[in-house]
């Protein structure tokens, strides 16, 4: 019977998570859950999540319980047709818990390759390249400020059949500090030049953000290599940006100024973490980091006012493209969104601010899955 | 980014800096080590606990400098390459010989920028290991930052993990002024995530390591690693505490102490220096001077006896502070409260 019962295990939001912990069941025990649905809150130290059912079926056990702190991999709830005897559920629960024991949280932590340097000429890129098959790939392009864990909750739900990549763009992350002038234009380039590197003729651009004027710079200059574009709360589509935030960002050094700012990105508010907020104190400490968003809020976002227009190029893209937008987004508006081509589908979420990609993350990848397919 | 230890990450910051920068030497007692020997090994030693191990094989003679066993002689050389252009980092090997070189320090380093009318600049570190639990007797294990930390002019840096002692060390060697840098001897293989870039943490900006609203716990270098292991055994009985690692004893950021105090209204010091005039009584004296009002119960020191650091294993032992010690303390500021309410 044991085919018939489906573990549900403590899920890895992204490449940090070792631990996690349960913030809440959205179910009881004994309901029945269909796969896909949330039913349970996982809370990281970066972010809180909701965690998908695996599968469909009744939920007989609930191991886990709220506030409970457990490894990756670790047995949170049993899933089962009410068939199965309680007999076989306790069997099966104490097979897993004597596997886990034994090393199976060891396993489930080394499934998700480390990030790896790419040099490009002058520049070191940091890439995190997951998932083979004969799919199109995927490219993901973070926005300013942010890095390649602003697709944790992303990019390995979009590995399935088909190779992906996520990179620190040049100035953050773990990436060489050198922006060059700043420019989209320029980042396009070097994402260009990334793509060569890794064999990728042709992707689907998913970009956040600044990642969107980069997407649409590189759809503009190799629009060859662009199977299809996903831009969510793009940069590139309108004139406005909230330059507290930018400014914010670039000056903050301390937890305390940096919160506030960070609290612009999320509908949630108590999304901003500890964690999250010492991660980026941390990378602003590196040398040239500071320098380099300078330079980039210079090219991007002079007096105030983003500096290229980027419409023509969206319009005229021969390619699918989509726009997802939060619609409680403070850096970039979703009104931006307004006007575009009928045959360009815009996706405007409630309740999500400019990340919806981890605010959203299953609204997110769910309307990423349909478009790429 | 890697798993890096303490002493890596000290490495780390001194190779990258002397990459950065050809003014920055470093000068001290067996820092090659070998050298003047028959072994033909330049590099047997890289310190007294091979901090700085294979730099004077990547950078020569001409930047890292092997001194005879004079600290009079070498500090002092150092104090005068630093005020006439050079970045040195000169090792004291252990603090408790800093006797040997006082005047150099406390009277010359200390003292040019203010006589000088500004004019002088000092830009040197003095590295040193300092702490007990090493077995290493009462000569060899001394806490002295309060007697650094009591001589204006110097800038007193203790870092409280690999991370910290990185970016701590690379700020200590670009800062114009003359810099104390305290490793505790027994975190050398302490290991964590430290990036491979180089990066600099400000002075005088303490650390939050832990939140909470019942106690704040200020506690000094090794004993912040004590003072989360209490806040994490607290925590599970419902008692949640703020620890503030402040980084530097000079300059001390007193403004995040005081925050952090009113949030709270009771504070616990953790300072594993000889309890007389040290950290703890320091800090105790700005709260009760500035925070008054907020306090809830009075003010917990946790330290050593006021006695030389013993030698054998059981006695010193029970000389240093340890995290049962610390939650002892924030357990007995915690009841304070409930004695009072029910009265």
């Amino acid at each position: 019977m044991t085919d018939l019962i489906t573990p549900i295990t403590m899920p890895k939001f992204g490449l940090a998570m070792t631990e996690g912990k349960i913030a809440g069941w959205n179910i009881p025990s004994g309901t029945h859950v269909d796969a896909g649905q949330e039913i349970a809150d996982i809370e990281t130290t970066k972010i809180t999540n909701g965690y998908e059912s695996p599968a469909s079926g009744t939920l007989r056990r609930q191991i886990a319980t709220e506030g409970e702190t457990l490894p990756v991999g670790a047995l949170l709830g049993v899933l089962a047709e009410p068939a199965v005897s309680d007999a076989d559920i306790d069997a099966f629960i104490a097979r897993f818990q004597a596997d886990f024991s034994s090393g199976g949280a060891a396993t489930t932590q080394t499934d998700q390759a480390e990030p790896t340097l790419v040099s490009l000429g002058e520049l070191t890129l940091r890439v995190q390249d997951a998932g083979q098959g004969t799919g199109t790939p995927i490219v993901f392009i973070h926005g300013f400020g942010g890095d390649l864990s602003n697709w944790m909750l992303n990019q390995n739900t979009l590995s399935t059949g088909r190779r992906t990549v996520a990179f620190d763009l040049p100035g953050h992350g773990g990436s060489s500090k050198n922006v060059g002038d700043g420019k989209p234009a320029t980042f396009a380039a070097t994402a260009a030049a990334l793509l060569d590197k890794l064999d990728i003729s042709r992707a689907h651009v998913v970009a956040h953000s600044l990642g969107g004027a980069i997407a649409l710079e590189l759809a503009k200059t190799f629009p060859q290599k662009v199977a299809s574009l996903s831009l969510i709360a793009p940069a590139g589509l309108g004139q406005g940006i909230n330059m507290d935030f930018i400014e914010g960002f670039i000056s903050a050094d301390r937890r305390k100024t940096l919160e506030p700012v960070l609290d612009y990105l999320v509908h949630d508010k108590t999304l901003i973490s500890r964690k999250m907020i010492e991660d980026i104190i941390r990378f602003k400490r590196l040398d040239g980091a500071v320098k380099g968003l300078q330079t980039i809020a210079q090219s991007c976002f002079p007096n105030g006012r983003q500096a290229d227009d980027l419409r023509p190029v969206l319009a005229s893209f021969a390619g699918p493209a989509q726009v997802i937008w939060g619609a409680d987004d403070e850096i970039l508006s979703p009104d931006d969104a307004k006007g575009l081509p009928e045959t360009i589908k815009v996706l405007i979420l409630p309740a999500a601010g400019h990340m919806p990609q981890l605010e959203k993350a299953a609204d997110v990848n769910a309307a990423l899955t349909k478009f790429i397919d | 980014m890697s798993k890096k230890s303490f002493r890596q990450a000290i490495n780390e910051a001194l190779r990258q800096e002397m990459l950065r920068d050809p003014r920055v030497v470093l000068i001290g007692e067996d820092i090659a080590g070998g050298q003047g020997g028959t072994s033909g090994v330049v590099d047997a030693w890289g310190g007294v606990l091979g901090v700085t191990k294979g730099l004077y094989t990547e950078f020569g003679p001409d930047r890292v400098f092997d001194t005879p066993i004079s600290e009079a002689s070498y500090i002092g050389a150092a104090v005068g390459a630093a005020a006439t252009g050079l970045r040195p980092v000169a090792e004291l090997m252990f603090v408790d010989f800093v006797g040997c070189c006082l005047d150099q320090i406390m009277n010359q380093a200390a003292k040019f920028r203010y006589m000088f009318g500004g004019k002088a600049r000092t830009p040197l570190v003095i590295r040193a290991m300092y702490g007990a639990g090493f077995n290493a007797a009462a000569q060899h294990s001394q806490a002295l930052y309060p007697l650094f930390t009591h001589i204006p002019g110097l800038k007193v840096v203790i870092p409280s993990s690999p991370y910290e002692a990185k970016g701590l060390l690379i700020e200590a060697i670009r800062d114009d002024d003359p810099v104390i840098f305290l490793e505790n001897k027994v975190m050398y293989d302490d290991e964590e995530e430290v990036p491979d870039e180089p990066y600099a943490i400000p002075f005088g900006e303490a650390n939050l390591t832990r939140e909470g609203d019942d106690v704040t716990i200020v506690a000094f270098g090794r004993m912040v690693n004590f003072a989360n292991e209490a806040a994490d055994r607290l925590e599970k009985d419902g008692i949640s505490c703020t620890v503030v690692d402040p980084r530097t004893t000079s300059p001390l950021d007193s403004a995040t102490i005081l925050e952090c105090v009113e949030d709270t209204g009771r504070l616990v010091i953790v300072d594993e220096s000889s309890p007389r005039c040290n950290m703890a009584t320091d800090v105790a004296a700005l709260v009760a001077e500035d925070a008054f009002d907020a306090l809830k119960a009075p003010i917990r020191r946790v330290g050593p006896p006021h006695t030389p650091v013993p030698f054998a294993t059981v006695l010193e032992k029970l000389y240093l502070p340890d995290a049962a010690r610390i939650e002892s303390a924030v357990r007995s500021v915690m009841a304070y409260k409930k004695t009072k309410q029910e009265a």
